[in-house]
């Protein structure tokens, strides 16, 4: 039989030992996401596709707009990695640089739908009451406009600038953002322990900048990883039809086009940009899972 | 539920509205009109044709006209096939999308939400993990990489299905566009069957059902499959639109007479009205298919209703 006091003591000496470092959020979710093998193999991946596409273009011997009239349609060769398109540009130069484009946009894109987003949807939150309605019913009345069609119409009209397309698909793509994170700020304001902060006499400014975000920070982080390919699809959507970036510069979805009107003599046109396109989409998607597998907290 | 239905669709009026009304304006303040790419008019014939489509007049007056045009259902004529108005170009290619589009759809959905059930139900088996990286391949491969490599495979070296073309909506002409446009969101639905069964198969009533000692089959089917496809309806509203998005790319690639493609040349042909149509058209389309979804959605999940 152990006296209240043993016991006491008992449990003191447990809780001594049991002293373990504490994790912040980041850093649990750090180690979770390096756990994950698909998404860590991904950022390795996606590094080296960045770096090439950035460096790569410049060491070359080829500018991208050199034409060779002796190798036009010419097949990967130690000459030309990739080949070369119908007008003996090199292919992989070409190939690299359009990566750089849609890479480019697909982040700058990204931006734009993230802090658009982000903005409305905290403010959204945070106000609440007719505010809060009000302004989503204006985000379902632009849900219900088709503004690829817009971008089409826009873009034919006004001329085909690339600054114009990435603002027009950033703009489009802040919708879902600023919804998510909307919800997560109204769920986190009647949340237990902002209300315990608030009755311990924390300030607005410090809650918001301890509790709110930080907690909206991790979903906002993974849906802009899951933004940039998306933002890519509809570069080259749009580059695919024609209307995004112009000759003789290039982009993912413009050598696509070109590939794909020249496969039954040419595969290649298409088959190098397929793959850089479809292997850096694939990266971006398992990062963002990996990352939101990370963030979860109904999984810690 | 009436009441619920008679809501949402009262909320669509003012979005269609406002639709018709940003088209409009952007129409009219665009740079350039579809008869200066012509050779030049003398002012005379110009102020003519400016007559006869009504651009002589204030802004404000043609927009009235228009908007009380659209609401009657006449979308005026082609500024570029002179000899047919917007609502018979529009009666011809809308066909061709609505059945691929719907094929497309239906099979997206069908054999989607079957893929994503069975890898739910053998979760972390070989199979679960072929389907779902199958899935994520269709995710990343877009319609216009598709569809090429699909027509390289099946057209170019099995010679099984024709490369393009409609031939009056034959079979085999249908099925590389339908397969082109549907992978993606089979994919898709793929994945979100999968999550929301999981979860959906984790839950207590499941468990109770199970602990009665209800088969398995029976469970899966009579309890799971509903609430498991409440994220798979809110999906379909997107899909729809991006089904619809997409045919701009696929009747281009397979050169399919469809509206896709209708808009694709209105617009590099700056012909507005046939620009504006289409764009009215389809947003009316969004908004109906958005309202079906929630309505299929308060269906399902009374919660929402109230």
């Amino acid at each position: 039989m152990i006296t209240k006091k043993e016991n006491i003591d008992a449990l003191e000496k447990f809780s001594e030992n049991l002293e373990i470092e504490g994790r912040s959020l980041w850093q649990d979710a750090r180690m979770r996401f390096m756990r994950n093998k698909a998404a860590m193999v991904s950022l390795v991946i996606l590094v080296l596709i960045t770096l090439s596409v950035i460096i790569a273009p410049l060491l070359s011997q080829y500018a991208f707009d050199d034409t060779d009239w002796y190798a036009m349609h010419a097949a990967p060769s130690a000459e030309h990695l990739f080949g070369t398109d119908s007008l003996g540009r090199d292919l992989f130069v070409r190939t690299l640089l359009g990566g750089q484009i849609s890479l480019m946009v697909g982040v700058l894109g990204a931006l734009v739908a993230v802090v658009i987003g982000t903005v409305y949807g905290a403010t959204s939150g945070f106000i609440g009451g007719r505010v809060d309605r009000m302004m989503m019913r204006i985000l379902e009345i632009l849900y219900s406009i088709p503004f690829m069609f817009l971008v089409i119409v826009l873009v034919t009209f006004f001329g085909r600038n690339i600054y114009l397309i990435f603002i027009a698909i950033g703009a489009i793509a802040w919708l879902d953002m600023a919804r998510i994170v909307r919800g997560q700020t109204l769920s986190l304001r009647n949340k237990e322990f902002i209300e315990a902060a608030h009755v311990s006499g924390v300030s607005q400014w410090n809650i918001i900048r301890r509790h709110i975000i930080p907690n909206v920070l991790g979903i906002v982080a993974v849906y802009s990883t899951l933004l940039v390919p998306s933002m890519i699809l509809t570069e080259s959507f749009l580059s695919f039809l024609g209307l995004g970036v112009q000759e003789p510069m290039t982009s993912w979805g413009a050598l696509l086009q070109e590939g794909a009107q020249t496969m039954e003599i040419a595969i290649w046109q298409l088959s190098f940009p397929a793959a850089f396109m479809v292997v850096t989409l694939f990266c971006f998607n398992y990062i963002g899972d990996g990352l939101r597998d990370a963030l979860d907290p109904k999984d810690r | 539920m009436f009441k619920f239905i008679l809501k949402r669709i009262l909320e669509a009026i003012p979005t269609m509205l406002i639709l018709i009304t940003v088209s409009f304006f952007l129409m009219r303040f665009a740079p350039g009109s579809p008869f200066s790419s012509e050779r030049t008019l003398p002012p005379q014939v110009m102020a003519n044709i400016n007559a006869k489509y009504g651009l002589d007049k204030p802004v404000f007056d043609q927009y009235t006209t228009y908007l009380t045009n659209v609401l009657q259902g006449d979308l005026g004529p082609s500024f570029k096939y002179k000899d047919f108005t917007v609502n018979e170009l529009v009666v011809s290619a809308l066909p061709v999308s609505a059945k691929i589009g719907a094929l497309a759809f239906i099979f997206a959905v069908v054999f989607g939400v079957s893929v994503g059930t069975l890898a739910a139900l053998r979760q972390n088996s070989w199979l679960d993990y072929a389907v779902m990286s199958t899935a994520m391949l269709g995710i990343v491969m877009p319609s216009f990489v598709l569809a090429p490599v699909l027509i390289y495979i099946f057209s170019i070296g099995l010679g099984w299905f024709p490369a393009g073309g409609w031939l009056d909506g034959s079979l085999q002409y249908m099925v590389l566009p339908v397969l082109g446009m549907a992978m993606m969101y089979v994919a898709t639905f793929a994945r979100i069957t999968r999550g929301s069964m999981i979860e959906v198969l984790n839950s207590n009533f499941i468990r109770t059902a199970r602990a009665k000692g209800l088969s398995y089959s029976y469970i899966v089917v009579k309890h799971a499959l509903k609430p498991a496809m409440l994220p798979v309806i809110s999906y379909m509203g997107p899909a729809f639109v991006g089904i619809i998005t997409g045919s701009v790319v696929i009747e281009t690639i397979f050169g399919l007479p469809g509206i896709g493609k209708l808009f694709v040349n209105a617009a590099f042909n700056r012909d507005y009205s046939l620009v504006m149509g289409v764009t009215i058209l389809i947003g009316f389309l969004f908004i109906l298919f958005n309202a079906i979804v929630d309505i299929l959605l308060a269906y399902v999940d009374p919660k929402i209703r109230y």
